[in-house]
C-alpha cells in the first residue's frame, strides 16, 4: 500500500509533471519566474492549495456528484456530473479565499510572503487541472491527497528550476525578437525535453 | 463599422496578439496542438466562450460589486463552458475524449478571465463581444499555425489524411516524432513570437 502511494507521488512529481508535461499553469509559470525567491513562494502556495483542493473536490465528487452518489438521500438515480466544473471552481475559489483570510489572521509573515499570489491561484489551471485529472482517473481519497501534494510539488520544482535558469539568462546576449518571452519559451521547451527522460520509467 | 470598432476586432490578431504579447491562454495552446481536429474544436469552443462571456459580463458590469467580481465572472464563464462541454460530448465524443481535461480548463484559460477583467468590465456589450472574437481569433491563429506544423511534420498528415507519404507506408517522408511531443510546441511558439516581434519591433521587451 505504501509502495503504491510512493509510486503515485514520484509519478506526479516527475513523470507527469504538471507544468512540463501537461502544460498546466503556464501563464503564471512564464510570468512569475523571473526571480527564484518569488518563484519559490508561489510554488509553495500552489502546493499548499493543491494539497487541500484536490482531496476536497474528491470528497465532493464521490459523495455528491458521482452517478448514484446521492443514494443516502434516497435519490438512487441521481447524476450530477454535469455540474462538476462549476462546483470545482467554486470550491477552489472558496478555499483560496478562506486560506487568504486565515493566513492573514494567524500567520501574517506567510501571508505577506504569499500575499499577491493567492488570488492568482484561483485561475491557475494547474489547480483546476489537478482536480479534473483526479476525477478522470477516479482516485480514492488517499490517492487524491498524495496526488494533490505530488502534483503541486512537481509544479513548484519546475517553476523554481525555470527561475534559476532565467536568472542566469540575464547575462546572455539574446536576439532582440526573442528577449523576454521568446527565450523563456525555448528554455521551458528544453526543460520539458529533459523531463521526458522520466517518461520511460514505469512504477 | 467605424474605425474604433474595427480596431477592437482586428488589432489583437497580430499587433496585440494574446499569446505572443499578453501571455494569455498558453496551456491549451501547447497541449492540444499535436493534431488539427482537436485544435479546431478547441479554437471554436474558446471563441464562443470568450465572445459570450465578454458580452454577458459587459451586460451586467454596472451591477457587479467590485469585491466579488472575480467570482461573478467565474460563474458566468463556468456555466458557458459546461454548456460547451455537454455539446461536445453529444456531437463529437471522440475528439472530446482525446482533449480530456482541456475542455474544462477553458474556464481557467487566462484569456477568458483576462478579457472579461481588462475589457468587458469597462466597455459596452457590442464592443466587448467583438473584442472577445478578435482576441480569440488571434489565439486561434497561433494555435492553428502551430498545429499545422506539428501534425504535418510529426506524422505527415493533416486532419488524419496523409499529405506527405510516410516511409513506413512506402513513401519518402520520415516523420519527425519529436514534433508530436510536448516540447516542440514551446519551440514553435517561440519562433512565432520571434517572427511577430521582428515585424513589429516596438513589441520587443526591455531587458528587465
Amino acid at each position: 500500500m505504501l509502495e503504491h502511494y510512493l509510486g503515485l507521488f514520484v509519478k506526479s512529481v516527475f513523470i507527469e509533471n504538471m507544468a512540463l508535461s501537461f502544460f498546466l499553469g503556464m501563464c503564471t509559470f512564464l510570468a512569475v519566474s523571473k526571480k527564484v525567491e518569488t518563484a519559490l513562494s508561489l510554488g509553495i502556495a500552489v502546493t499548499f492549495v493543491q494539497a487541500i483542493t484536490v482531496p476536497a473536490n474528491n470528497l465532493v465528487f464521490n459523495h455528491l456528484l458521482k452517478p448514484g452518489a446521492l443514494a443516502w438521500m434516497g435519490l438512487e438515480k441521481s447524476d450530477l456530473t454535469f455540474l462538476g466544473l462549476i462546483t470545482y471552481i467554486g470550491i477552489v475559489a472558496a478555499i483560496v479565499q478562506i486560506l487568504e483570510m486565515g493566513l492573514d489572521r494567524y500567520v501574517p509573515t506567510l501571508y505577506n510572503a504569499l500575499g499577491i499570489f493567492l488570488p492568482l491561484i484561483t485561475v491557475n489551471c494547474a489547480i483546476l487541472g489537478g482536480t479534473l485529472l483526479m476525477v478522470e482517473r477516479d482516485y480514492s481519497f488517499g490517492e487524491s491527497v498524495v496526488y494533490g501534494v505530488g502534483s503541486g510539488a512537481g509544479w513548484a520544482l519546475a517553476i523554481v528550476a525555470l527561475a534559476g535558469v532565467r536568472e542566469k539568462l540575464k547575462y546572455s546576449d539574446v536576439p532582440d525578437g526573442l528577449k523576454g518571452l521568446g527565450i523563456t519559451f525555448i528554455t521551458a521547451g528544453l526543460m520539458a525535453l529533459a523531463f521526458m527522460l522520466f517518461g520511460g520509467i514505469s512504477l | 463599422m467605424d474605425k474604433h470598432t474595427k480596431e477592437v476586432l482586428v488589432q489583437p490578431i497580430f499587433r496585440n496578439n494574446p499569446i505572443a504579447l499578453q501571455v494569455l491562454g498558453i496551456c491549451s495552446a501547447l497541449a492540444v496542438t499535436s493534431k488539427m481536429a482537436p485544435t479546431l474544436v478547441m479554437c471554436i469552443s474558446v471563441i464562443i466562450t470568450v465572445a459570450l462571456s465578454n458580452a454577458s459580463v459587459a451586460a451586467i458590469r454596472a451591477h457587479i460589486p467590485s469585491s466579488i467580481r472575480i467570482i461573478v465572472q467565474m460563474t458566468v464563464i463556468a456555466s458557458l463552458v459546461i454548456v460547451i462541454e455537454q455539446v461536445l460530448k453529444a456531437f463529437v465524443y471522440d475528439i472530446y475524449k482525446s482533449m480530456s481535461v482541456f475542455v474544462g480548463l477553458i474556464i481557467t484559460n487566462c484569456i477568458v478571465m483576462g478579457r472579461a477583467e481588462a475589457f468587458a468590465m469597462k466597455n459596452p456589450v457590442g464592443l466587448s463581444f467583438l473584442d472577445g472574437i478578435g482576441n480569440t481569433l488571434g489565439y486561434s491563429a497561433v494555435l492553428i499555425s502551430v498545429a499545422v506544423v506539428r501534425e504535418l511534420t510529426g506524422s505527415g498528415k493533416l486532419f488524419g489524411y496523409s499529405i506527405l507519404q510516410p516511409a513506413t507506408e512506402g513513401g519518402w517522408y520520415v516523420p519527425n516524432g519529436l514534433m508530436l511531443m510536448p516540447p516542440s510546441a514551446f519551440f514553435l511558439i517561440a519562433i512565432f513570437i520571434w517572427i511577430v516581434r521582428t515585424v513589429y519591433p516596438n513589441q520587443v521587451e526591455k531587458e528587465g
